[in-house]
């Protein structure tokens, strides 16, 4: 209280804030001062000190776990600053609620879509707002705005039937229907494929020219230096500068964002003596719905190999990994695993017990780490006994080793938690993706599975995961990789299979493909010849 | 043969409660509580009216008239109050503490099936009956009431105009509870609370409000079922655990509506005479048992009925999506 009455008898600093910086000609939509936010111990901001000018896209960057997210949080009025003051158009607000944040212009488009399921687009974007429920007089405003920016909605389509483009699409068009000049995106292009992602940026900059403020959260580099004008830095919770994006790099921007000095090269060693570790013929696979999943797909994974695979999402990645994990059953197909000797058995049919049972030691990070890879409500020792707990004859469960194992992980891999008896939920994505890599490649595995390994984690904790990857394929493992971003996949796999629809679009060597060749494959089946 | 026209009735007189009961817990269940003390609130809502009419008429010795207006509104407000009450108690125990909402809801069940023994028992007792029922006859009259004309319309009259006032009441609030559900803008907002609080919140809605308000107003609404049992169904007569098990049916027919009040005013008939078929059902002196069987009939088809849905995967047709959830906006 004394705080905020401090805030009212000093109103006439922001005032001159705004002169000082209209003298550079650009106006500061948003003006935050010594804002600070602690979730119980945790300092999640530090006296954060962040200027959005109109008309500019800020890219906001930081580690995971860095408070880029909850200082946003605080814009959008999901959480409320302990301390600090926040100024819009140069006066002095408090933003209690979203419904404030609304009022004020500021919009935001949350990394987690803040949809429901069951209602249609139109509905989704008049959540909230007052007045007489006017479905019609809404789809109009809706085709309005779409037209205005270029975007296709179908207002009466239901959210589920959606994919996350289009979702994604409706929060957006959801944020500007309620007038907002401040637009936040956190993490948006996350779950896009490349035209998406481009589609997605050319919006944000009309809305630029249209002399919107834009703050953008993301990790992927090019995408800062194509996009932004200005980037932000956040580090442990504090601010730690910007910079205009002309004027700097990827690597200064990773430095600054971690502290010291990174690499961004991920290496690409020479396979060692690779023989066929996993075969994999006419595979086909229908969902539950009786949806074809995986059409006909056949291929070999060697040990000591990294295969990419690439697809637009929910092409089949999924299945493809589950159904070599024994989670997943198949209609047709077989998949064999060829152990050192150049004997063959058979996977399919078998549950990841009986594949265990076979000597056939696969490891699987999953896409949906706290759904299928941790227990989010058990702590980091009690996830690593997930995979050790059949061992040993008492009928105690040993917690020695997988203690052991969890201090080992969080030493190795440098995992922020206050200890290994702090629940798994409570980490930030990063260092979950961390506990469950660690736990994965200790049982020394001969075949690893990883699907969007470092989806959501910031560009160190990428580098981290990607060297861990290589060090397993240094060691003869064979790994299949699913990846999102063409990049990364171009530059870690040996070999890359694109997945279109289910099938299998071409397989591609690593080193001499090219992102538009994949990219072509991965929205028509053999990409070049059909594609024109 | 079988007797339609007497048997309709008995059914919607079944049904009502039933009714209210289901659509009182529909609205709440929108708001994703999960209220399982509904019996109980049922309980309260019906010892609450009957507290009411009984210092009612006890203010009014035997042979002296009841002004039917206090009749009717005294017991109704001391209902209404009763599962207010209980429905506040409930909502404070799970929204604003974030308790478990099964676990709340049974104790809520327990505890108000005790306090209507409870006070029923005390109220039998005052009044000093022979019997282990407290008859509020006179009170009953005036719930009862039919339209006047009602016995002149031969069998239209009988299955459609021969009940009290309390039936009409149950059946527009259940058909205007779908109104406001599925075409207003509040409607709108309660279904986006139950199915996802933080889009809800992230849009503007006051989620705490829209639990406390649609769980309340549930509760309000079984509570009536509770007082229409007694004063109508049942003629005024109390007696300690003769409610039964309806509550526990009335939840069971949100699941068997799918969530949709309109229907559920035809699917409380239909379990209403489910409910009293084997009183019907012609068995002969010999094959007494099938009685038994028979009173089965509403539980068996409650379980059909769960089967099947559960069955059918359209995505509308699921419970809220957060129904039986705590919802903490800070949560990390």
């Amino acid at each position: 209280m004394v705080k905020y009455l401090g805030n009212v008898l000093f109103g006439h600093f922001p005032n001159f804030f705004s002169e000082e910086t209209s003298l550079e000609a650009k106006v500061a939509a948003v003006q935050m001062r010594n804002v600070t936010k602690t979730f119980g111990s945790v300092i999640a901001n530090d006296k954060v000190d962040l200027d959005i000018y109109k008309g500019e896209i800020l890219a906001l960057l930081g580690e995971n776990g860095s408070g880029k997210t909850t200082l946003m949080n605080m814009l959008s009025g999901i959480y409320f600053p302990d301390d600090g003051q926040i100024f819009i158009n140069g006066k002095e607000v408090v933003i209690a609620s979203p419904k404030d944040a609304f009022s004020l212009g500021i919009g935001m488009v949350h990394q987690h879509f803040k949809l429901v399921d069951v209602l249609s687009a139109a509905e989704n974007i008049i959540l909230g707002l007052p007045g007489k429920l006017d479905l019609k007089a809404a789809t109009m405003k809706i085709m309005e705005i779409c037209q205005k920016y270029g975007f296709e909605v179908d207002p009466e389509q239901k959210i589920y039937n959606m994919s996350v483009s289009q979702k994604q699409t409706v929060e957006i068009v959801k944020v500007l229907y309620r007038g907002a000049d401040i637009l936040i995106l956190d993490e948006p292009t996350a779950v896009l494929t490349p035209q998406e992602t481009e589609k997605l940026f050319n919006v944000l900059r009309k809305m630029r020219e249209d002399g919107k403020a834009i703050v953008i959260i993301t990790h992927k580099m090019h995408e800062v230096e194509s996009l932004s004008d200005r980037v932000a830095v956040l580090r442990r919770g504090a601010y730690v500068g910007d910079m205009m994006t002309k004027d700097t790099n990827a690597q200064e921007m990773t430095d600054m964002m971690v502290g010291r000095s990174v690499s961004l090269n991920i290496e690409r060693p020479d396979p060692v003596d690779p023989h066929k570790r996993i075969a994999v013929r006419g595979l086909t696979v229908r969902s539950l719905d009786g949806i074809l999943k995986l059409d006909d797909v056949s291929f070999d994974a060697y040990s000591g190999e990294i295969l990419g695979i690439a697809g637009i999402s929910g092409c089949g990645q999924k299945e493809l990994l589950e159904a070599i994990a024994g989670l997943q059953q198949a209609e047709a197909g077989s998949i064999s695993y060829v152990s050192d000797d150049g004997r063959k058995e058979e996977l399919l049919g078998k549950d990841p017990l009986k594949i265990q049972e076979m000597g056939v030691t696969l490891s699987f990070v999953p896409e949906d780490r706290l759904g299928m890879g941790l227990v989010g409500n058990m702590d980091l020792a009690d996830n690593m006994m997930l995979r050790s707990f059949r061992k040993g004859s008492s009928m105690f469960t040993d917690r020695k080793a997988p203690e052991k194992l969890a201090s080992k992980v969080v030493e190795e891999l440098d995992v922020v938690t206050p200890g290994i008896s702090t629940p798994v939920r409570r980490l930030s994505g990063g260092n979950v993706q961390k506990v469950l890599v660690g736990r994965e490649i200790a049982s020394a595995p001969k075949v690893l599975l990883t699907a969007y390994a470092v989806r959501g984690l910031d560009i160190n904790s990428s580098y981290t995961i990607y060297d861990l990857i290589n060090q397993q394929k240094k060691k003869g493992v064979a790994v299949i990789f699913v990846g999102e971003d063409l990049d990364v996949l171009l530059e870690i796999s040996d070999k890359i299979l694109v997945l279109c629809g289910g099938r299998v679009s071409g397989i591609v060597d690593g080193r001499t493909a090219d992102k538009n060749q994949i990219g072509l494959m991965m929205t028509t089946v053999g990409g070049e010849e059909n594609g024109k | 043969m079988f007797d339609l026209v007497a048997f309709i009735p008995r059914a919607v007189g079944q049904g009502i409660p039933l009714m209210c009961g289901s659509t009182g817990e529909t609205i709440t269940q929108k708001s994703g509580n999960l209220n399982l003390g509904i019996p109980g609130v049922m309980y309260v809502g019906a010892i609450s009216g009957v507290i009411g009419a009984f210092y009612y008429e006890k203010s009014i010795p035997e042979p002296g008239t009841l002004n039917p207006f206090l009749a009717i509104t005294i017991p109704l407000l001391s209902c209404l109050l009763g599962s207010l009450l209980m429905g506040l108690l409930y909502c404070f125990l799970t929204v604003s503490l974030r308790a478990n909402q099964n676990v709340t809801g049974l104790a809520m069940t327990t505890f108000g099936v005790g306090f209507g023994n409870f006070f029923g028992g005390s109220l039998i007792k005052i009044s000093g009956a022979d019997i282990p029922s407290i008859a509020l006859s006179r009170t009953s009259l005036c719930f009862s009431k039919s339209l006047p004309f009602a016995n002149n319309l031969g069998w239209f009259g009988k299955i459609f105009l021969s009940y009290g006032f309390l039936a009409y009441v149950a059946i527009i609030l259940s058909f205007v509870a779908s109104f406001i559900i599925k075409r207003t803008r509040p409607g709108l907002h309660l279904r986006a609370v139950g199915e996802s609080p933080t889009t809800a919140d992230a849009a503007g809605i006051n989620v705490i409000a829209y639990k406390y308000i649609a769980t309340c107003v549930g509760c309000m609404i079984a509570g009536l079922g509770g007082l229409y049992y007694v004063m109508d169904y049942a003629c005024g007569v109390w007696s300690n655990d003769a409610f039964g098990d309806r509550g526990w049916l009335a939840i069971a027919l949100v699941i068997f509506t799918i969530w949709r009040p309109n229907v559920g005013v035809f699917a409380s008939i239909f379990f209403g005479g489910l409910y009293i078929l084997y009183l019907y059902l012609p068995t002969g002196m010999d094959h007494m048992e099938y009685k038994e069987l028979y009173k089965m009939i509403p539980y068996v088809v409650t379980l059909i009925v769960l089967v099947i849905t559960s069955m059918r995967n359209k995505r509308e047709n699921q419970p809220p999506e957060s129904l039986g959830l705590p919802y903490f906006r800070e949560e990390r």
